[in-house]
């Protein structure tokens, strides 16, 4: 008789009561010691060895700063040398981790190691550009403003998929959002009512989605694509239609002013991200912290989240699904439709075709990077406007690197962050499957 | 009947709760689904503070009829009554505010919650603007938790707590909606026969503080160790009802219909030499875990090894694995010496296995194929029924001709739809095919879940033909009684790993730990000593790992038990859900 047995629990032999799943239940990969070895490689052979001679400049402080802070001048070839080292370092640490004691490295050392890689790519890209000298506080606050969009339409994705419902159609609601606050802030010479407008606007984009997605059980990939086209064509054909025959009428809206707090905006590098913003990037961090705080701390929020993680349980507790997230994916089709009101109403002041440029996608997948989590989405939508902006800062200066493959940098981000290479994230367990009741 | 209103257990500062009884009655209930009819004019009373049994085969509408009186499906005719008011739930909502708790057979508990949000859930605590109090929610847990010592930790997930404890928090969650009647639909179906035990106890402990129990149930061990009354459902309607003390034989015929044998005629196996080999077998799952677990063990020919264990400690990946369906296999699997780890499924076939998946509306059959279709889904492309790239379909019906008849089919015609046969019949076809080959080694994965009690017992009986034929079979069951049923040898498997390999004749309590990771040697001496008290796990002696016979001394129903071979453990009709039967349970 063989007996390959082992008792879980030592002599006791009580059957396990309160089991926690030991964390070794998953074994431990080599996949992240080894992607970040190969990229600490990397970084040691381009940012390293063959790292620009010159000195990299990096303005901090901006004219109307209260007070000025000397830009920071780093010697390129040097800290080439000495963060790729350091990269290298945790790399090993975390091969060596996995190599001896079988352990995943600690939570901060992928962190680190992003940051400290971001900083020593930026070192050899401005470093070795024509004018080896960019503006810090320009690059961060020109991240944010290009993050809006991306931001507003991630929470749209988290309002919709914790509720169960996949919502494709981003870029239909930030691309109608736009739109009608073109308009509506054109004919009625009020920016704030064009913001109002988006956002009913992007819901009732949403309220499509929602009806054929919950009541017609349509499956909610396809309504959610039928929706970026449709509204791309409408939106394309009024613009040719009627915002073209009049643009002194119908495509001038204005813009939204930028509110500045005084001395607060004055601090440096952040001083302008937070306290220098339109109505809509107030906005913004008031609809991260809401929808956060709603969702995980409410009775609404635990609603929501039942819904999307198992509805018939939700349903036997006497919780109405398919209402839950019809209101949910049309509150989601408002914030997205907000967020398209910044192409119109802040960063440009007039509606072209195809103004939100794939954002709604790029939102979709900084919903995903962030977790399903609003503060989550916040900060992976900064990274792709950081990606977004340093590309079009580093093609002024004109680095060695074709623009192109700059121009890549937020698409490569996307598919990286995307593929789970940060951590395996778990979308609600209902998510895209319609609730049917027996 | 025992009624002990709040005899025990410490009061609560809110005793009003506990006074509170409540009867229900259901009255003419007829629920129908298009043209099939799940109840047919039921009756029920329950009495306040009974346990009140609805005994049943799967299929026979003993879910609907909860669902109608939770609130979950509307009747189509027939009212309910509660202290002799009708009323009507329109929805699970209704239901609870009039005292009605649910227990569903799967439960409905979001995983990656807490215990305590899972509580909240629906009837949540808030303080002022809409946040949650979930401080309030976990003092009422601990309240209920300490009452009936269930140890459970508030702040725990839901997905890291095993089944057991998982279904006390279902327990909890009604409690704490002030559940007058509380239904538990196939509450045992899951668990180990400890946790089985543990629950009864539990429900018993309820039933003395003032909680009437509806207790949905097959397995009629449970159902007679635990009720009050016996109401037995037979094709949506009641049959009848029965004494506890009825004999299982009796309860058996009642719930069938007919006289049946719980017992299976099964001569001593007559092992020869080991052909089935498997060794370190491991297998990994694509999330990473090890769902097999370095797992090592022979069958011989002419002998049944049957894998025990709670659902979901490996098995399926264990026979998938065999079959080839896993990619990621390590360790080596060898039939007359031939190695079938990285075979492609059709070698394996071709080696002489025949495979009985878990799950025959999925794996096992294609519904919309007929059943000569289905008959010969492995060997479609060979002779006679294949030449060339044609196929041949009088020989494929002529060949579904005689498995029909010799496994006793029940079908006008072999080219209807396998899909529109009965559960029981289906799971003949997929036997049927898999049993026409001449074998090495067969597999089958819980062959009679689902399948009505007649078919079981043919189906048993062909296992048996197979194994005296002297092929090595391997059953892999989560019925602790068909299990024992079958098996010469019985391998427990628990979280991936091989817990033991013991004897057929082994106790019922000694599995059960062993389905718990107890070793064997552990669980034996642990059975040995355990108090036997309202076990039902009963014969504290039962360290009868080499005492086949002692087996039959530990017969509840006190039935006789002649031949020692044979076992007389009653209640081989259990079975699961969901039920593809003829009248199915429509699920939502």
């Amino acid at each position: 008789m063989s007996t390959t047995a082992t008792s879980p629990v030592e002599g006791k032999p009580q059957p396990e009561k309160n089991h926690k799943p030991a964390v070794s239940a998953k074994p431990v990969t080599w996949k992240l010691p080894v992607t970040l070895m190969v990229l600490a490689t990397i970084a040691f052979i381009f940012f390293g060895l063959l790292g620009p001679q010159g000195t990299a400049k990096f303005g901090i402080s901006s004219g109307g700063d209260f007070f000025q802070l000397p830009a920071i001048q780093v010697p390129a070839f040097l800290s080439g040398i000495v963060l790729s080292l350091i990269l290298l370092v945790l790399a090993g640490y975390a091969l060596v981790l996995k190599a001896r004691a079988n352990r995943r490295p600690p939570r901060w050392l992928p962190a680190v190691f992003t940051v400290v890689f971001v900083v020593a790519f930026l070192i050899w890209v401005v470093g070795g550009a024509r004018t080896p000298s960019i503006s810090l506080a320009g690059l961060i606050a020109g991240s944010v403003t290009l993050a809006v969009p991306i931001v507003f339409g991630s929470l749209s994705g988290v309002l919709c998929e914790r509720a169960g419902v996949v919502n494709i159609a981003i870029e239909g609601q930030l691309l109608g959002g736009a739109f009608t606050a073109a308009l509506v802030a054109s004919v009625t010479h009020n920016p704030y009512l064009g913001l109002v407008a988006a956002a009913v606007a992007g819901a009732l984009v949403s309220m499509v989605l929602a009806l054929f997605a919950i009541k017609y059980v349509v499956n909610q990939i396809i309504v959610g694509v039928v929706l970026n086209v449709l509204v791309s064509g409408l939106t394309g054909f009024l613009f040719s239609t009627v915002m073209q025959s009049d643009p002194e009428k119908y495509n001038s809206p204005g813009e939204l002013p930028i509110i500045d707090i005084p001395v607060l905006s004055s601090i440096p590098v952040i001083g302008p991200i937070l306290f220098k913003q339109s109505v809509v990037g107030y906005l913004m961090y008031v609809a991260v912290i809401v929808i956060w705080v709603a969702l995980f701390k409410t009775k609404w929020g635990l609603r929501v989240r039942a819904v999307g993680e198992h509805p018939q349980a939700a349903d036997t507790l006497g919780i109405k699904v398919n209402a839950t997230r019809f209101w949910n994916v049309t509150l989601g089709g408002a914030v997205a439709g907000i967020g398209g009101s910044f192409f119109t109403l802040v960063a440009i002041d007039s509606f072209t075709k195809e103004i939100s440029g794939g954002r709604g996608f790029i939102a979709l997948a900084a919903m995903i990077l962030g977790r399903w989590n609003p503060i989550g989405a916040f900060f992976a939508a900064l990274l792709f406007g950081f990606a977004d902006n340093l590309q079009s800062i580093v093609t002024i200066i004109g680095t060695p690197v074709p623009s192109q493959f700059m121009a890549m940098l937020p698409y490569v981000v996307t598919v990286f962050a995307v593929a789970g290479l940060v951590g395996r994230s778990r979308p609600p367990a209902a998510d895209g499957i319609p609730y049917i009741k027996g | 009947m025992l009624q002990r209103p709040y005899a025990s257990g410490p009061s609560l500062p809110d005793t009003s709760r506990l006074v509170r009884v409540l009867k229900l009655e259901l009255k003419g209930i007829t629920k129908r689904f298009g043209s099939l009819v799940a109840n047919d004019h039921i009756d029920v009373v329950v009495e306040p503070g009974q346990i009140h049994c609805l005994l049943g085969e799967n299929g026979a509408g003993k879910s609907t009829l909860m669902n109608v009186l939770y609130g979950l499906y509307e009747p189509t005719e027939g009212e309910i009554l509660i202290d002799d008011k009708p009323v009507t739930f329109r929805g699970p909502g209704d239901a609870m505010a009039a005292g009605i708790g649910m227990v569903h057979q799967h439960f409905m508990l979001v995983p990656v919650f807490t215990v305590a949000e899972n509580v909240a859930l629906g009837a949540e605590t808030t303080k002022t603007g809409g946040f949650l109090d979930l401080d309030d929610t976990r003092r009422k847990i601990r309240e209920i938790s300490d009452r009936y010592g269930f140890d459970v930790d508030p702040d725990a997930l839901i997905e890291d707590l095993p089944v057991g404890v998982q279904q006390r928090v279902e327990i909890i969650k009604a409690l704490v909606r002030d559940a007058k009647v509380l239904i538990l639909d196939e509450p045992t179906a899951v668990l180990t026969p400890q946790d089985t035990d543990e629950l009864l106890d539990i429900m018993r402990q309820l039933k003395s503080h003032g909680t009437s129990i509806v207790f949905i149930s097959h397995k009629l061990r449970e159902v007679k160790a635990v009720s009050d009354t016996i109401t037995v459902i037979r094709r949506g309607k009641v049959v009848g009802s029965a004494d506890p003390g009825a004999s299982t034989t009796e309860l058996a015929s009642m719930m069938v219909g007919r006289a049946v044998s719980l017992t299976l005629d099964k001569a001593p196996a007559n092992p020869q030499e080991t052909t089935f080999e498997v060794k370190d077998l491991t297998v990994i799952a694509p999330n990473g875990q090890h769902v097999v677990d370095g797992i090592s063990f022979g069958i011989a020919r002419g002998e049944i090894l049957a894998v025990a264990g709670v659902q979901g400690n490996g098995q399926t990946e264990l026979t998938e694995a065999i079959l080839g369906l896993h990619d990621r296999v390590h360790g080596s699997i060898a039939l007359d010496g031939e190695e079938l780890v990285g075979r492609s499924v059709k070698e394996v076939l071709n080696a002489g296995v025949g495979f009985v998946p878990e799950d025959r509306s999925l794996d096992g059959l294609i519904g919309t194929f007929s059943i000569a279709e289905n008959l010969i889904l492995d060997r479609y492309d060979q002779a006679p029924f294949a030449k060339g790239i044609s196929m041949s379909p009088a020989r494929v019906l002529e060949n579904a001709k005689t498995r029909i008849a010799e496994f006793d089919v029940r079908t006008p015609s072999g080219s209807l739809a396998a899909g529109t046969l009965s559960g029981g019949n289906q799971q003949k076809v997929v036997m049927a095919r898999e049993l026409s080959r001449p074998l090495r080694l067969f597999i089958a994965s819980q062959p009679t879940r689902g399948v009505d009690v007649g078919s079981i017992e043919f189906l048993h009986k062909r296992i048996v033909a197979e194994r005296d034929h002297g092929t090595p079979v391997m059953i892999v069951s989560t019925e602790l009684d068909e299990v024992i049923e079958l098996a010469d040898r019985i391998a427990v498997l628990y979280k991936g790993r091989l817990v033991g390999i013991v004897p057929a004749g082994t106790g019922r309590d000694v599995l059960g730990l062993m389905m718990a990771g107890v070793s064997p040697d552990e669980a034996q001496a642990d059975a040995a000593g355990r108090h036997p008290a309202r076990s039902l796990s009963e014969n504290p002696a039962a360290n009868a790992a080499e005492k086949p016979a002692a087996n039959a001394a530990k017969n509840p129903a006190g039935t006789p038990a002649t031949k020692p071979a044979t076992n007389p453990a009653p209640a081989a009709p259990s079975v699961q859900e969901p039920g593809s039967g003829a009248v199915g349970d429509p699920h939502e």
